[in-house]
C-alpha cells in the first residue's frame, strides 16, 4: 500500500474539521496506515495549526511560505506536485477549497481521482472501492478507482467520524525548504465578506426555509405568513438565492449562512449535502415535501408528504386559532 | 474574445424523479426528461455576456450522441455562434479523465482566450474544468460567481464558505468553472429554437480529434461506477400520517414541544 496523505484546511489558526475525519477515512482505506498531515500557510497561524493537528497524526509536514499565506489552490497543486511521492494516496475535505485544488492535481500527479466520496468500503489489490451520491443524493453508486499510480481522494464533510482522541503525540517537520517553485497564473487578491442582511438567521431559534417546492416568488409570502404565525423567520435553500427572490444571507448551507435553530422546517427542500452542512447542532427538522423519496427525509425527525404551497397556509391558519 | 463553453446534456432533476432500475446497472431512462446542465446555462450566459460586452465569439462543446446535438443547439438558440459535437463510439465510458482528454484536443484545434464550464453536475463529480486546465497546463479557478475582464486577464470572484467571496486575478488563457447564480440565463423561446434548427453542427471523433481511442472510454478508465443503488435510510423521518387536520394537529404537537411555537 502507498503512502496515505492527509492535506489539512485550516482558518484563523483552526484546522477545519475535516483534519479528523480525513483519518477515519484513511483507517477505512488501510487499518493500519501511519497517515500523514500536511499543512501549508505561514506565520503563527501555521505552526498552530501544525502543533493541534499533530495530536491527530503521528506525522505532520508543515510548509511555510508568503505564496501559501492565503490557501491558493493553484499555488498549493505547484507544491504538492513537488513534494509528494507518484503513488501517494491523498485525502482532501471535499469543501470549495478540495474541489478548486483537487481534479486538476490528479493530472499534474498522473492518478486517479475520486471526488465526492461519502464512504469509503475498502481496498482489494490495487482497486478501491468507495460509495458517492448522484442526482442531489437520490441514489447511491458504488465506485471501484483505480489507485495503483496513486489518488486524490475528496472526502465529503461529516461523512466520517472524527478521532478526537488526539492521542498521536506526532511530530512536526518543517519542510518549507522542499517547496520549490510555486509561481502561478493565478493571484489571491483577497476575500470579500458576506453582506449582513435586514434579517440575521443565524439568531433565529425556529426557521421556515423554503426551497424549490415554493416554485414562485410570490409564493415565497405563504412561508412568510407561517414564518410570522410561529415568531420565526423565513430562510433559504440556494436556488431561491439564484432566482434572487431571496437575500443570500437567507441561505442555509455550505456556502450560505451556518445556523443552530431549535427547530427547522425545510418546505419543499429536497436536503442536499451542501445544504444540510448549514445546520449544526441537531435542530429537530420538520420536513414537508411532496417527493417521499427526498433525501431530507432521511434526516428529518417528523416527515409531512405534501405540496407545501396547499399545506402551509393550512398550517398557518391552524397556528393562529391557537 | 474567444470563449468555448463546455456543456453536457442531463436528466432533468426538477423534472423527473430519479429511480434505479430492476438490475441496478443504471438509472430508469425510460420517460426521462433530458436538458442542459443546470449550471452550464449560467456558463454559457457569462459568456454571452462577456462576448457583448467586449466582442469575440462563443462556442459551445459536448462529448455525446446524436441526442447531444439538441443541447448545442439550444445554447445557439441562446446566442451562442457555434456548436461542436464530440461523438465516437469509442468516447462511450468514458471517466472525467477521459473526457478531459476529448476536450482538450478540442481546445486544442481552436484559438481560445477563455474557456468554461459548469461546476458541476447533478450526476458528475465537478471535475472535469480543473482536469481540462492541468491538461492544457493553464490556470484554473472554480466555483466562479464573478468575472471582470481587465485586459489580457480577468478578476475572478469563487464562491468559498460563509456567504464570502475569494477575489483572484488569473491570466488568460484560462479555464474557469462556473457557479450557479452569477447571472440570469436568458430564457430561450421556440423561435429562438428554430433560428438554429437548420445550422450545421461539426460532429468530431477520435480521428478528427487525434487522439488515441485507447486512452479514453471505459478501457482506459481509472475510474468506474459499478451500479446504482438507493442508499439505506438512517431513522428515517417519523412520517405524519392521516388528514390533513390530523396531521396539523400532531404536527403542531411537536412544535410546542421543541420550542417550535412562540
Amino acid at each position: 500500500m502507498a503512502d496515505i496523505y492527509a492535506y489539512i484546511t485550516h482558518r484563523n489558526g483552526v484546522a477545519d474539521d475535516s483534519a479528523l475525519e480525513l483519518i477515519e477515512a484513511a483507517k477505512k482505506i488501510d487499518a493500519g496506515a501511519a497517515v500523514t498531515a500536511i499543512v501549508t500557510g505561514s506565520g503563527s497561524e501555521l505552526d498552530q495549526v501544525a502543533d493541534a493537528v499533530a495530536a491527530t497524526y503521528p506525522k505532520v509536514l508543515k510548509y511555510a511560505s508568503d505564496a501559501l499565506a492565503y490557501p491558493n489552490a493553484e499555488v498549493v497543486c505547484k507544491l504538492l506536485v513537488n513534494v509528494l511521492p507518484a503513488d501517494a494516496i491523498l485525502l482532501v475535505a471535499h469543501d470549495t477549497f478540495g474541489m478548486d485544488l483537487s481534479p486538476g492535481l490528479s493530472i499534474k500527479l498522473d492518478s486517479a481521482f475520486v471526488s465526492d466520496v461519502a464512504d469509503i468500503e475498502g481496498v482489494d489489490g490495487s482497486t478501491l472501492k468507495v460509495i458517492r451520491q448522484e442526482y442531489s443524493g437520490m441514489v447511491s453508486t458504488h465506485v471501484t478507482c483505480d489507485i495503483s499510480a496513486g489518488a486524490v481522494i475528496n472526502v465529503r464533510p461529516g461523512c466520517f467520524a472524527p478521532d478526537e482522541s488526539k492521542s498521536a503525540g506526532g511530530t512536526v517537520e518543517d519542510k518549507s525548504g522542499d517547496a520549490g517553485d510555486l509561481s502561478t497564473g493565478r493571484t489571491f487578491l483577497e476575500v470579500v465578506e458576506a453582506e449582513v442582511g435586514d434579517v440575521d438567521i443565524t439568531k433565529s431559534d425556529v426557521l421556515v426555509s423554503v426551497g424549490r417546492g415554493i416554485e414562485d416568488e410570490e409564493n415565497i409570502e405563504i412561508a412568510q405568513e407561517l414564518a410570522d404565525a410561529m415568531g420565526a423567520v423565513v430562510s433559504c435553500s440556494r436556488p431561491i438565492v439564484d432566482a434572487k427572490w431571496l437575500e443570500k444571507s437567507r441561505q442555509v448551507g455550505t456556502s450560505g449562512q451556518t445556523v443552530k435553530p431549535k427547530v427547522y422546517m425545510a418546505c419543499g427542500i429536497s436536503g442536499s449535502f451542501q445544504h444540510m452542512g448549514g445546520i449544526k447542532g441537531s435542530p429537530f427538522i420538520v420536513a414537508i415535501n411532496k417527493n417521499v423519496k427526498a433525501p431530507i427525509f432521511q434526516v428529518a425527525d417528523v416527515g409531512i408528504e405534501a405540496d407545501i404551497l396547499e399545506f402551509l397556509p393550512e398550517l398557518t391558519e391552524a397556528i393562529g386559532e391557537l | 474574445m474567444e470563449i468555448l463553453v463546455c456543456v453536457k446534456r442531463v436528466p432533468d432533476t426538477a423534472e423527473n424523479e430519479i429511480e434505479v432500475n430492476g438490475s441496478g446497472s443504471d438509472i430508469e431512462r425510460d420517460d426521462l426528461v433530458y436538458s442542459v446542465n443546470e449550471w452550464d446555462n449560467y456558463a454559457v450566459e457569462e459568456a454571452i455576456q462577456i462576448r457583448d460586452n467586449v466582442g469575440g465569439s462563443v462556442t459551445v462543446v459536448t462529448v455525446g450522441d446524436d441526442e447531444s446535438e439538441e443541447v448545442l443547439r439550444r445554447e445557439m438558440a441562446m446566442g451562442a455562434d457555434n456548436g461542436i459535437l464530440l461523438t465516437d463510439d469509442a468516447f462511450e465510458g468514458s471517466d472525467g479523465k477521459g473526457i478531459a482528454t476529448l476536450l482538450k484536443a478540442a481546445v486544442e484545434k481552436g484559438k481560445y482566450d477563455l474557456i468554461l464550464t459548469g461546476a458541476q453536475a447533478d450526476d458528475g463529480a465537478g471535475q472535469v474544468g480543473g482536469m481540462l486546465a492541468a491538461m492544457l497546463d493553464v490556470p484554473y479557478a472554480s466555483l466562479v460567481n464573478k468575472i471582470e475582464v481587465a485586459g489580457d486577464k480577468l478578476k475572478v470572484g469563487r464562491e468559498i464558505e460563509g456567504g464570502n467571496q475569494e477575489m483572484n486575478e488569473i491570466s488568460m488563457p484560462c479555464v474557469l468553472s462556473i457557479q450557479t447564480g452569477i447571472n440570469e440565463p436568458r430564457y430561450v423561446g421556440i423561435r429562438g429554437i428554430r433560428k438554429v434548427a437548420s445550422v450545421e453542427i461539426p460532429e468530431l471523433g477520435a480521428g478528427d480529434l487525434g487522439v488515441d481511442a485507447g486512452v479514453v472510454g471505459e478501457g482506459a478508465a481509472k475510474v468506474k461506477r459499478v451500479d446504482y443503488f438507493v442508499p439505506e435510510l438512517g431513522e428515517g423521518a417519523e412520517m405524519l400520517e392521516g388528514s390533513t387536520e390530523e396531521i396539523i394537529a400532531k404536527l403542531i404537537e411537536h412544535l410546542k414541544a421543541k420550542g417550535g411555537l412562540k
